[in-house]
């Protein structure tokens, strides 16, 4: 097969599951506090929808980026307030942010256009590639790995940091003890409920940059559907990716590989409908995870952090 | 002095009861900063949704014509939220329960003699099954492999509505529609029939009353029989289902083809009772607010037909402020996840109340 074509494919991957990766990671932080966040749709479409409006009022980048990780944040925090203090449901509580937040970005791209106009159809500043010196002149993989924009090099450094955060610091050994038994990780001393509220917040505003690269790099610009399930794809990407950052961007690539294979076969004028290509990224979201389920009820493991999704009231455990 | 959830002996009705309306009126308030924010005027804003959507004997009509779809796919979801199988896929169900609807009348039976009432009857069994199907799915991966419900059912979601709209923009698609996005139109006897207009019904079909008996059906299911039992028992403690010799995988399946069905039948109703063709505004994101009635209703069915109304009204209200004050239609899908919210966060007061204690006291 042409080497040329898999390299122009691996680049296109990059570029489509660098938003999969930033919000997959932060699922990941989430969950592994024992928090399952549904709400992760929600985030991205909010985020990606003020990083542009941000980016378009301020003209800075830089400003856009901080929005979309503070609405990011602020997001998650609801879904924080609900179901760490207030112990409501974490699946209804998600579901219910994902519906509020594809309402309210829908609401708000309606009117935070110029003069109050809406949003759609405008050109703001958007992040370019840079070709970094030396490692794009790397045979093959240089100009697919580091021709590439900047928040796509953000992610080559966050996916090693969330890594050694979660396995290797004192901080990441409190956040899996959370996770897998919060009344053991209280009586370690422990503040289960804080640690709950940071992490989820902290995936929010990692989740806020993946939606920051929707709207900034990838597809510049605001359309309502612009995430098109993607917060949903992540979900599934955590689950495959068995709550591990190095995995998820495994599959976070491969999706991102799906997406380009549909665009190739696409721009090659193929006689497959388009809605059936448009269907592929789904279909094999549902494959994957049936695969992954399968494998590793297979290899009698779950992978989920233990408490995941159950509120943890000191006075009532059991 | 600190503030702490003190567990209450009982579950207070009192509480319950508030929760809801409290979370309506603070939903109205978040919602009227966004207006304000908006440059609108809130009181107004929220006076013309008001008549929009109940002020005159159209209005009224209307979004009992929009209640018919949520009622059905609430059913759907609340019935299988009982089993804590979250279904999020009403809305695929429903896109398959409206391409089966469409088949029978334009490709299965196009000139077939049969009366109106058996056509209409065969749609209705083929939306059912079309849902039911697709519902199936999910259950089957579910029930036999634990394959997390929640993607598949969403997943499912895009695939059904891409397909919905292949079809009526490509093989389906009306050969003499001049291009028009759709299929062709149902010649006139195979559409369901409106209730009386002398009453002020308007575009109401018969689809209410599938809707209404549908949610006494469930509900006699869920109180009087074995299997709403079992369901319920599945539900609040899958360990004690287990002990009981209550068959998971058989339940998942069965409460996944009713819930599946329902969501079809309210696809059935947009085609044969509205629309009347396969075209563009089938799949408008029903199966989604289904999951806020649901919820809203505690899961219960006449609850649901109840707060379907509700929501209905909000959305045709939001439709009736796009049009006349240019407001963007959204603001009832901020409104009623925002109801959402409060009505979560609001729940913790029914078991719990608030106590303030002496840090001395708290010994901490």
């Amino acid at each position: 097969m042409d080497v040329g074509l898999l390299i122009s494919i691996l680049a296109v991957a990059i570029q489509a599951g660098t938003s999969l990766v930033f919000a997959t990671l932060g699922e990941i932080f989430t969950e592994r506090s024992g928090i399952l966040n549904l709400g992760l749709e929600g985030i991205l479409i909010m985020s990606a929808m003020s990083a542009f409006a941000a980016g378009y009022h301020s003209g800075s980048l830089l400003v856009a980026l901080l929005v979309a990780m503070l609405i990011g944040g602020l997001m998650a925090s609801i879904h924080a307030l609900l179901t760490v203090s207030l112990r409501a449901d974490q699946v209804v509580a998600g579901l219910a942010l994902t519906l509020f937040g594809t309402g309210l970005a829908s609401f708000l791209g309606q009117n935070l256009g110029p003069g109050g106009k809406p949003l759609v159809g405008e050109i703001g500043p958007k992040f370019s590639k840079v070709a970094l010196p030396f490692l794009s002149q790397i045979p093959y993989l240089g100009p697919a790995l580091f021709n590439q924009d900047p928040l796509v090099y953000l992610m080559y450094l966050m996916v090693p940091i969330a890594a050694y955060l979660i396995y290797k610091t004192r901080p990441g050994l409190h956040l899996r003890a959370v996770g897998e038994s919060p009344a053991t990780a209280d009586a370690m001393g422990v503040n289960v409920n804080r640690t709950r509220y940071f992490y989820t917040i902290l995936g929010g505003m990692l989740i806020g940059l993946g939606g920051a690269h929707l709207s900034l790099a990838y597809t510049p610009g605001w359309t309502e559907n612009l995430t098109g399930g993607r917060g949903w794809i992540a979900i599934a990407l955590v689950i495959f990716a068995t709550w591990d950052p190095w995995r998820a961007v495994v599959g976070a690539l491969l999706f991102g590989a799906v997406n380009a294979i549909q665009f190739r076969l696409q721009a090659a004028g193929t006689t497959i409908p388009a809605a059936f290509l448009g269907m592929l990224p789904y279909l094999f979201t549902i494959v994957v995870l049936v695969l992954i389920t399968w494998l590793e009820a297979f290899r009698k493991r779950v992978g989920a952090p233990a408490a995941l999704g159950l509120p943890y009231v000191r006075e009532e455990r059991g | 002095m600190r503030i702490v959830f003190e567990r209450r002996l009982e579950p207070s009705r009192l509480i319950s009861i508030l929760v809801p309306i409290l979370s309506f009126v603070l939903a109205l308030v978040v919602g009227g900063l966004l207006l304000l924010a908006a440059g609108a005027n809130p009181f107004e804003t929220y006076k013309a949704m008001l008549e929009g959507a109940f002020g005159t004997s159209y209005a009224r009509s209307e979004t009992l014509v929009k209640a018919i779809p949520l009622m059905l796919t609430g059913l759907s979801v609340s019935i299988a939220f009982r089993m804590k199988f979250w279904n999020i896929g009403a809305e695929g169900q429903l896109a398959m329960g409206a391409i089966a609807t469409a088949w029978i009348p334009l490709f299965l039976l196009p000139d077939s003699g049969l009366p109106t009432w058996a056509l209409l009857s065969l749609m209705g069994v083929a939306a059912f099954a079309g849902g039911a199907l697709w519902g199936l799915i999910p259950a089957v991966l579910k029930a036999y492999l634990r394959v997390n419900e929640i993607i598949t059912t969403l997943m499912l979601n895009y695939v059904a509505i891409l397909l919905l709209d292949f079809l009526y923009t490509g093989p389906w698609k009306d050969k003499e529609g001049y291009g028009f996005p759709g299929t062709a139109s149902f010649k006139e006897i195979v559409a369901l029939p409106r209730l009386p207009q002398d009453w002020g019904f308007g575009r109401v079909h018969v689809g209410l009353i599938v809707a209404i008996v549908a949610a006494v059906l469930v509900w006699l299911m869920l109180t009087r029989t074995k299997w709403g039992y079992e369901i319920r028992v599945i539900g609040e403690n899958p360990e004690a289902a287990r002990y009981a010799g209550i068959s998971l995988v058989r339940n998942i399946l069965l409460v996944m083809i009713l819930s599946g069905g329902l969501a079809g039948l309210a696809g059935y109703g947009q085609v044969a009772g509205i629309a009347h063709r396969l075209q563009k505004g089938i799949t408008v994101g029903d199966g989604f607010t289904a999951i806020i009635i649901a919820w809203l209703a505690k899961l219960h069915p006449f609850g649901v037909l109840l707060v379907a109304v509700l929501m209905a009204g909000l959305s045709t209200g939001g439709d009736q402020i796009t049009m006349t004050m240019g407001l963007p239609a959204a603001m009832s899908g901020v409104l009623q996840g925002a109801i959402l919210f409060f009505v979560l966060g609001g729940d913790i007061f029914v078991r719990y109340r608030l106590r303030v204690v002496r840090a001395v006291e708290a010994g901490s």
